[in-house]
């Protein structure tokens, strides 16, 4: 019997369900519910942290899997398990510590805006984080695969949670997207696997070993079902399958900062990693050449992602494109299958997080603040938030990928890792793409600090939602409210920490594979 | 062995049919007599129930897993033997148990859509198209398959034809459905007679024996011609595309209650009764290796998968979307008989239950709706979610099931039949059943969209929540197709044996 609040995958899982079951008793009650949410946050984090040092001392002493914990059988062979592992554990680390913190952002931001159906969003929130930890713990496909559509599934009410008739529409998108690809491919993918393996469980040796060896299993076959897991994961976003994130930004901003930065677009990126490493065997891959291709497919996504990302001026689009792009980053990292690139894979994994979510904090805090969405209306905002403009440069940095930011280690373990592969070419693709985020992503910070504001204030209209939000003083500081400003100084300030002492995720990655 | 575990067989068919000419009685004695005939009812259906389940357990724990027993103690092949294994078994429990939980749901949904002094025939044919339901499936005898197909058929044109108290409409549905019904029968009829003619008995494991004696059997033109009646008459009762055109319009118009009863058992026992046939009767080799029906079966259930659930995707009144949905679930599970490898048939049989559970629900809760609000046309349910949430939460969950998402039973059977698709090398099928659940997905997200991302109109009528009885019901049915979806072991074992009961072509 597992003890209360022991550090365990089920305990990680049960603890947002708990708390998505106290959100609803507590909805008539705004401040009980989001304490609940935010106490709900901070036994998770407290949880994973557990999860996190006993997966450390493990490493120390060369292990990487730790003990199976079931929910019982599914159907014959095929079991609900959770099993702890180094990559899980670094996307459940950054899910749940960003989770804490975009709580805080969140009920800033509801607050302001007045939003409805807030009880609907905090419990959806709660359940989408319980698919997160089944993601990341799951020991075998079939569970990674239940808890993928579950993930879908709960975040469907936080995209379309405006309920307007353009967010039902772009939601459809989100949903169309996800679902077509998971069923279409990732499920037949699964299927296929099972019926020609009879086995699920990732294992570092992958599942495939036995088929190839009787002759069962051609490199075509090969390639073709690492496809249908590559493009059946929509949620990785490898172009085309990326439709759906720029749709989902209609969502409210923390949602977008969660889970387009962190849950559920990383739940691809994990999924790819995870598939690669643990269910096909990065060994059988090369002997195949089977990833071969993705390497050029994820090449293309970064650039044509960053090269969308300029034409864009709508900010959260800009952004919505920048992380395409960055996603690919992952996916090119566990394609290259160089055990560098697949570490830099998981760096990437948590430095984009954390630099992303500031980027997406930031927007929501200036939509707060200024209600201005648009590059183009930036200019000389910076003076009035310097806080939020000054995090936003250094998340910039952090994505573009420059000392001393976060995002400048993964960049270089997945160079390392390209020259390892013997793909030097792709080192091109990386700085091309850094130049390119340069170029989208500096000038909006660079624009709200030295531009001059286009033409003095006009008397400002005011909005009949939010009349006694904003002071309108033309001049002076004008934040966003505080819940909104502290998390998005926190989040900067931690891609900072994450370049100086990047040692313990640096160790986990080290443990991938092994 | 005690009296009633004995008899249990024959109790099973007898307590309803009983039941039923008790509550004519009864009714006509009694005056106050709506919960009168409402209480016996359901007492009936849950004893029948209770029953169902006690020869399930003795099904299992006996050696052969077969439980014969003779009808007058004459035996086989003179009289008619009822021959129980885990499939029929299985069926029973599909057809009880939704009896009993849409029973439970009736009450007030009866009261409201049934003139009160006709209630107790209501419930009478009720108890006669379960007791006919129930004999279909317990029975080992093929003239006695259609004497209670029959009895299923008349009760249930005229339970349809009792709508007409909501929607004069019912009246047209069910002479509909009376016409085509009849040619099925008709159908079914003229099969059997040939093959009488041919082995001269009448019981299905020894006619199988006769008729594999024959010498020549594949080029024998009655056997063909048998099989090709039987083969139609049956795809018109379980309303495989394209002989489904009666069935929207019959769960459109009938009561609620019965909408749910019959969506989620009438056309499983047609199922069930043409693979009996084409299994036990004619036998595996022939039905698809001696003939090709298998083809005929396989292209029909492909287009089932299709076809109304495109046309699913069109309407406009939730229930006769149901019926379509109905209509393209029954591909499923002929396709998963009709590529007869073990996967397949599990993921069938599996099906049966899984898709009575969760259409049952559904069909229960958009008769909470119209309980309340007197319509279940689509814009009736804008914003509902927030007025009767427990009842649209039942209602999403059992759309989720529909399309077939994890942790739901509906993902089980669709597992199974991927994988069977997959060992007998259709691949095309497989990627079909999948694209498929995209249909399903599109039209269940309408209706998620309209309940809980929508606002409720100005000027809507107010609604509060479903009665309790309406509620527990609903409920009972989504939790067991929840249960089933995280813990398919059970069912997908059942469904394993009884599968594999069909293959090795054991009567």
């Amino acid at each position: 019997m597992i003890g209360f609040l022991e550090a365990t995958p089920l305990t990680a899982m049960a603890v947002p369900t708990v708390g998505a079951l106290l959100i609803v008793l507590f909805g008539r009650w705004p401040n009980l519910r989001e304490a609940a949410t935010l106490l709900t946050a901070g036994t998770l984090l407290w949880i994973v942290f557990g999860i996190t040092s006993g997966q450390l001392a493990r490493g120390a002493e060369g292990g990487n899997f730790g003990e199976v914990y079931s929910l019982g059988q599914m159907l014959p062979g095929l079991a609900l398990e959770f099993r702890v592992e180094a990559l899980g554990v670094i996307y459940a680390l950054v899910a749940s510590s960003l989770w804490i913190l975009n709580s805080l952002y969140s009920i800033g931001y509801m607050r302001a805006h007045h939003e409805k159906n807030q009880t609907r969003f905090y419990m959806c929130f709660a359940l989408a984080i319980t698919s997160v930890m089944g993601i990341a713990f799951a020991s075998n496909m079939f569970t990674l695969f239940v808890f993928y559509e579950a993930l879908t599934i709960s975040t469907f009410p936080l995209v379309a949670h405006a309920s307007t008739p353009h967010a039902v529409r772009s939601a459809r998108t989100y949903l169309g997207v996800l679902v077509t690809t998971s069923v279409c491919f990732l499920l037949l993918g699964v299927a296929l696997t099972w019926f020609l393996t009879g086995d699920l469980d990732f294992s570092p040796a992958g599942v495939f070993g036995q088929a190839i060896d009787d002759g069962r299993i051609s490199a075509g076959m090969m390639a073709g079902l690492y496809a249908l897991y590559v493009y059946g994961i929509g949620k990785a976003a490898v172009m085309p399958t990326h439709r759906w994130l720029p749709a989902a930004m209609v969502a409210p901003t923390p949602v977008s900062a969660l889970l387009h930065a962190v849950a559920v677009v990383k739940a691809g990126v994990f999924s790819v990693v995870k598939v690669t490493v643990y269910l096909f065997g990065t060994e059988r891959l090369m002997a195949f050449g089977a990833s071969d291709f993705f390497v050029y497919a994820a090449a293309f996504t970064i650039i044509a992602g960053s090269g969308v990302a300029m034409f864009q001026d709508n900010l959260k689009r800009r952004l919505a494109y920048s992380t395409i792009s960055q996603l690919s980053y992952i996916v090119l990292g566990a394609a290259l299958l160089a055990p560098a690139a697949i570490q830099g894979a998981g760096l990437h994994l948590v430095m984009h997080a954390w630099g992303k979510i500031t980027l997406f904090f930031c927007a929501g805090a200036i939509y707060v603040a200024a209600h201005k969405t648009e590059v183009s209306q930036l200019k000389g905002l910076g003076r009035k938030m310097p806080f939020t403009f000054a995090a936003f440069l250094l998340a910039t940095l952090s994505i573009i990928g420059l000392p001393p930011l976060g995002g400048s280690w993964s960049k270089f373990y997945l160079m390392v890792g390209s020259l390892e592969a013997d793909k030097q070419w792709v080192i091109w693709i990386l700085v091309a793409s850094s130049l390119m985020n340069i170029a989208y992503l500096l000038p909006i910070a660079t624009r709200g600090f030295f531009l001059a504001p286009d033409e003095p204030p006009a008397p400002e209209k005011h909005d009949p939602h939010h009349p006694e939000d904003h002071g309108h003083n033309a001049s002076g500081i004008q934040e966003a409210p505080v819940l909104c400003v502290v998390p998005l100084c926190l989040t900067a300030l931690g891609s900072l920490a994450l370049f100086i002492y990047p040692d313990p995720i640096l160790d986990l990655c080290r443990m991938i594979g092994s | 062995m005690s009296f009633i575990d004995f008899h249990l067989p024959a109790l099973i068919t007898l307590l309803p049919l009983f039941g039923g000419v008790i509550s004519v009685v009864l009714g006509t004695l009694v005056k106050p007599r709506r919960d009168l005939s409402w209480g016996f009812a359901l007492v009936v259906s849950w004893t029948t129930l209770f029953l169902v389940v006690r020869l399930l357990e003795s099904v299992v724990t006996s050696a052969t897993g077969v439980v014969t027993y003779n009808m007058g103690s004459w035996p086989g092949p003179w009289g008619i033997e009822y021959r129980v294994d885990h499939l029929n078994a299985f069926v029973l429990l599909v057809v009880a148990g939704i009896s009993a939980v849409t029973t439970l749901f009736a009450r007030h949904s009866v009261d409201a859509e049934i003139p009160r002094d006709r209630s107790h025939i209501f419930y009478a044919l009720w108890m006669f198209c379960t007791c006919g339901l129930l004999g279909i499936t317990i029975t080992g005898d093929a003239f006695n398959v259609y004497v209670l197909l029959e009895i299923t058929s008349l009760a249930s044109y005229a339970l349809i034809a009792m709508g007409k108290g909501r929607d004069r409409r019912a009246l047209l549905a069910a002479l509909r459905y009376l016409i085509l019904g009849t040619i099925g029968a008709s159908f079914i009829l003229l099969g059997i007679g040939y093959l009488l003619m041919l082995t001269g008995t009448l019981n299905m494991a020894d006619m199988h024996t006769t008729l594999m004696a024959i010498p020549n059997l594949e080029g024998n033109r009655t056997v063909l011609v048998a099989f090709a009646f039987l083969l139609v008459g049956l795809s018109l009762k379980m309303a495989l595309f394209p002989l489904h055109m009666w069935l929207p319009g019959a769960y459109t118009y009938a009561p609620s209650a019965i909408s749910a009863f019959l969506a989620s058992t009438a056309t499983k026992v047609g199922v069930y009764m043409a693979f009996r046939f084409l299994y036990t009767i004619f036998g595996h080799e022939y039905s698809f290796n001696t003939i090709p029906g298998h083809n005929v079966l396989l292209a029909c259930a492909a287009f089932a998968i299709v076809v109304p659930n495109i046309s699913a995707i069109r309407q406009t009144e939730v229930k006769r979307l149901l019926a379509f949905s109905s209509a393209g679930q029954i591909g499923y599970m002929v396709m998963g008989f009709a590529i007869a490898n073990q996967d397949s048939m599990t993921g069938s049989i599996v099906h049966l239950f899984n898709h009575a559970a969760m259409k049952g629900g559904m069909f229960l809760a958009v008769g909470a709706v119209i309980y309340r609000l007197g319509s279940s046309h689509v814009q009736t349910f804008d914003g509902l979610g927030k007025r009767m949430p427990f009842t649209m939460l039942a209602f999403s969950l059992g759309g989720l099931g529909l399309v077939g998402f994890p942790l739901t039973a509906g993902f089980i059977s669709k597992w199974y039949l991927i994988k069977g698709c997959l060992v007998a090398g259709y691949w095309p099928l497989a990627v079909l059943v999948l694209a498929a659940s995209l249909l399903a997905v599109i039209y269940v997200w309408k209706l998620i969209e309209r309940i809980w991302f929508t606002e409720r109109p100005e000027g809507a009528p107010e609604v509060s929540e479903a009665p309790a009885t309406m509620q527990i019901a609903t409920w009972m049915l989504i939790l067991s197709s929840l249960y089933f979806g995280v813990r398919g072991e059970f069912t997908a074992e059942m469904a394993g044996q009884a599968a594999s009961f069909l293959l090795e072509a054991r009567p």
